[in-house]
């Protein structure tokens, strides 16, 4: 059985190990196994051990925080003070911010131990980690398949033990889909909930910074550490969650309302929808009250998701221009021609698709019909969820209509693509938590996720459930073969 | 032909913010280039904008000052266009929500110009050109801007200029921003058609970009009048587009477009919540500001009484009127201290930027001080003056400078003190009038009118005399 982060903590702490072993422990089973994987596509073993050091030294204190001396990764789109951060795109090949984002600032402070930088789709754009610049992740579990996406390297550092935790940012999906294809949890906060100040934006009104972790429990003690509002993101909000969320997991079911829409079952693989149901009479069993209700503005989800995500892409990508930092082309007769054919050379194909998208439906004589359009049905959106919230604690579905799909698969047809978001993407329009956890396996031996959508800022809710599924469920999926053994 | 102007203006002007719209860094003007800088005005991938709450009020300050309507929820959009001085390829601006709406100002006529709106918005960088390269400086990036929209009535170039002024004048008085037109952080760019008199609409317009002086928008006026004019008469058709005023020429001509046609594609910026300002605010800020230059202008020419003429001369700079109502507060006259601020000290400041300056180096207090010796006529105006200079000239007080051949009468109290000054100087003659020789006397007076330059009250000088000689 994998260690989790309260036992790391503790042997750091009664020094069955120091931090500088531990992380270079770490450092070399990535050295083993991440030529094949490719969940990492920048390595800062450096800093690194210089972090782990310190983590030495500050645990000689007894407070020291839970996290120090825990080696982790975070997304390539998470600002790292002189570390590259480049969202896996040519364009930013290069870019080492002089600032770091609000969620490393914290966990740094905590004594966090960074390993490097966790592979991802461009700019977090796509279902599988496949437009990665650096080429795409593999799913420890199987290498056939695609991690998922966007967050995959993040997904396949823990499933393969190269990282204690990591983290990864959510836009419509982005932490929990690949989490379900890889077998681990993965928390998609409330939308405030974290500092998105740092974190390279794609679809500002929905991106999120959560954690991706090998139990309920490590993903509450991440969580944890980096909530809070922050005066660098007028979007976050500095919510009372009272006491620490990790302490307060253990809790039963008894009366938990559950709500099960029927509009998230749609077009799902009915090994997985079995899988859910089974869950859900789990729940049941133990006196959770199973409410059915429905979501009917949800199929208007996809279509909503990305008009407003390529919309506020298409803005927040213009920067990209090769005049202040990232790739710039060779050669060019004109500042025009250097920024065309600067972009032309570094976004990839899913990126442009998605620009084009963005500036089409925000244009003049388009903007009623779409843009204006998409954020008065997210209105409508949050209402229903608002409504269910009344009689429902929590929600449950499944977080992918799929299990991982084998590489290169898809990649052929972006519509089908968007498709595999149906289960997520209702969360970030609403801008309320979910979480995913490992509930089985499919004929192939494929993790399959149940998603967890709670209230906003009611994190406690879904965590306790998550962890109840957890404690109660069982051995849901194969455990990974191979890892740092810890 | 004759044709009626019908003309608008947008004005942008920098407010005087210490710190920049959408982060901490500094709006200082000048400084070396990308230095005021931080990831957030530079555009940074990660970085998120603050709303500086300064100019919000500053922005609320300048529309309760033009009569507008000021709306209590706003929020904050995305104009999208590229340019290299744009960082992230987007102004923060405002779009279908501006702060304030529906103002006017009142020109000397009567006539009154309404101005449509006032948004706040963020100024881009400043791009260098210098030995065929092209540099950028970020300095300007993200200081704060509003933007100050006219309704399209102003119909002459006299008018267009009185707007310009006036709008400067009261954003000067204020307090929000010190319109300097040649620093850029007032820039005006001017909306022109023309249509037969009586026609209801309007003609093709042309908008005049960035133009830089107050003389320049009347020129620019009657230049683009006449050159559209001229298309008209000859049959031809005014054609839309971006015009720039060459002030060497006194011509306006198209500008090179920078976009082939603009689709700015505005949404509201995900990353600046809508914000609302409660009324008690409003009010807050409405009790805040001072009196507006127009109604100071009433009051000094109805109720101080002042000519037309020099009430205008003070009442436009902001420094100057508070020097003159300083002084009036210590008890200098109304007409003493207008006449010396407008004759003596305005002749040290020839241009109108010394004038708004104001730089002097004596305070209200010192001046009154002098004023009020010219009230209660001790010294003649003239003397006054002089003594004014030097004070100017020097920073010292007043008494630095009044010798008592200067003072026109003598106090009982100087007199009394000059007659022991006599009587300490001229033993002999006191001996000498103590022993019957009256004349004596003559010899003191003389002292005493000597020292006062023959301004003393010779009667009342032998009255003391007598006294302290004990006659």
């Amino acid at each position: 059985m994998r260690a989790g982060i309260p036992e790391l903590a503790k042997r750091l702490r009664n020094r069955e190990i120091s931090a500088v072993e531990l992380t270079k422990a770490y450092i070399d089973v990535i050295e083993k196994l991440n030529p094949t994987l490719n969940a990492y596509v920048h390595l800062t073993y450096d800093t690194a051990l210089k972090a782990a050091e310190q983590a030495d030294q500050m645990l000689k204190d007894d407070d020291a925080p839970m996290l120090c001396g825990i080696p982790m990764a975070l997304k390539d789109n998470i600002c790292t003070d002189g570390l590259p951060t480049t969202c896996c795109s040519k364009i930013l090949k290069g870019f080492m911010p002089y600032y770091d984002a609000a969620v490393w600032e914290k966990l740094k402070k905590q004594g966090a131990v960074l390993l490097g930088k966790t592979n991802m789709d461009e700019f977090a754009m796509g279902s599988t980690s496949e437009t990665s610049c650096y080429g795409a992740p593999l799913n420890p579990r199987n290498t056939d398949y695609v991690t998922g996406g966007s967050s995959g390297g993040s997904a396949a550092a823990v499933c393969a033990n190269l990282a204690v935790y990591t983290l990864g940012s959510d836009t419509g999906g982005s932490i929990r889909q690949p989490a379900s294809f890889c077998g681990v949890v993965g928390l998609k906060p409330t939308y405030g909930a974290v500092s998105r100040y740092g974190l390279i934006a794609y679809g500002s009104s929905l991106d999120q910074i959560g954690p991706l972790t090998n139990s309920v429990k490590d993903a509450a003690i991440v969580f944890d550490a980096i909530k809070g509002g922050d005066k660098r993101d007028q979007t976050s909000v500095d919510y009372d969650y009272g006491s620490s969320l990790a302490e307060c997991l253990d809790r039963d079911v008894k009366g938990m309302r559950i709500g099960v829409a029927e509009e998230f079952f749609d077009g799902i693989n009915p090994e997985i929808k079995s899988r859910i149901e089974e869950a859900v009479k789990l729940f049941e069993r133990n006196g959770a009250v199973i409410e059915s209700i429905r979501l009917p503005a949800l199929k208007l989800s996809l279509p909503v998701y990305y008009i407003i995500a390529c919309a506020e892409a298409s803005s927040n990508l213009g920067r990209y221009d090769g005049i202040r930092y990232g790739h710039r082309t060779s050669s060019y007769a004109s500042i025009d021609d250097m920024i065309v054919k600067t972009r032309g050379e570094g976004f990839g194909d899913e990126v442009k698709r998605r620009i084009m998208l963005g500036t089409y439906v925000l244009s003049s004589g388009y903007y009623y019909a779409y843009y204006k359009k998409a954020c008065l049905i997210r209105d409508e959106i949050n209402r229903e969820f608002d409504a269910v919230f009344e009689k429902c604690d929590v929600l449950i579905a499944p977080t992918a209509p799929n299990t991982a799909f084998p590489l290169n698969y898809k990649s052929a047809s972006p519509v089908e693509m968007y498709l595999s978001d149906i289960c997520t993407v209702p969360v970030n329009i609403a801008g309320v938590p979910a979480i995913s956890v490992p509930c089985g396996e499919d004929n192939k031996g494929l993790p399959i996720g149940m998603q967890i959508i709670g209230r906003r800022f009611d994190e406690a809710t879904i965590l306790q459930a998550a962890h109840f599924y957890e404690q109660s469920a069982g051995k849901v999926t194969g455990a990974y073969e191979g890892g740092a053994g810890i | 032909m004759n044709y009626e102007i019908v003309c608008g203006i947008e004005t942008h002007i920098e407010l005087a913010t210490k710190t920049k719209i959408f982060c901490g860094c500094t709006t200082e003007f000048g400084g070396e280039p990308n230095t005021h800088c931080c990831p957030v005005c530079t555009g940074q991938p990660g970085s998120l904008p603050i709303l500086n709450q300064k100019v919000v009020e500053y922005a609320i300050k300048a529309g309760l000052a033009l009569n507008c309507k000021i709306n209590t929820k706003s929020h904050m959009d995305r104009k999208n266009y590229v340019y290299p001085d744009l960082p992230k390829a987007y102004q923060i601006s405002q779009y279908d929500e501006p702060l304030c709406e529906k103002g006017y100002i009142e020109l000397d006529s009567g006539k009154r110009i309404g101005i449509t709106r006032i948004h706040i918005e963020e100024d881009a960088g400043k791009l260098i050109h210098e030995n065929g390269y092209t540099y950028i400086d970020y300095n300007r990036s993200g200081v704060p801007l509003i933007e100050i929209v006219s309704e399209p009535d102003i119909s002459s170039a006299e008018e267009a200029r009185e707007y310009a002024e006036k709008l400067q004048l009261i954003m000067r008085h204020i307090g929000i921003s010190d319109c300097k037109m040649q620093e850029g952080s007032m820039r005006c760019d001017v909306n022109l058609s023309l249509r037969k008199p009586g026609d209801t609409h309007f003609g093709v317009r042309t908008e005049i970009k960035n133009i830089n002086s107050l003389t320049f928008i009347q020129k620019a006026v009657m230049a683009e009048a006449e050159r559209q004019a001229d298309i008209l008469d000859a049959g031809g058709t005014v054609v839309q587009q971006t015009m720039r005023y060459d002030e060497q020429t006194n011509s306006v001509a198209p500008m090179r477009d920078k976009e082939n046609s603009d689709d700015y594609r505005y949404f509201p910026d995900p990353d600046i919540l809508r914000f609302s300002i409660d009324d008690g605010k409003v009010e807050e800020i409405r009790a805040s500001l001072p009196e507006l230059p127009f109604d100071k202008l009433k009051r000094y020419v109805n109720v101080l009484g002042l000519p037309e003429a020099t009430a205008r001369q003070i009442f436009k700079y902001r420094k100057v009127a508070e020097f003159f109502e300083g002084a009036l507060a210590e008890g200098a006259g109304v007409k003493n201290t207008a006449n010396l601020i407008v004759g003596t000290i305005f002749s040290n400041m020839d241009t109108e930027e010394e004038k708004e300056l104001f730089a002097v180096r004596i305070s209200a207090a010192q001046f009154a001080a002098l004023v009020k010796l010219a009230d209660e006529k001790k010294i003649n105006i003239g003397v006054a003056q002089g003594i004014l200079q030097k004070m100017l000239d020097s920073g010292k007080p007043a008494e630095e400078f009044i010798k008592p051949e200067d003072l026109v009468g003598i106090s009982d109290e100087q007199l009394e003190s000059l007659c022991r000054e006599a009587i300490d100087a001229n033993q002999r003659a006191v001996d000498d009038v103590r022993n019957g020789k009256e004349k004596a006397i003559n010899v003191m007076f003389g002292y005493i009118m000597k020292k006062t330059g023959g301004k003393a009250d010779i009667r009342k000088a032998e009255d003391i005399l007598r006294k302290l000689i004990g006659l």
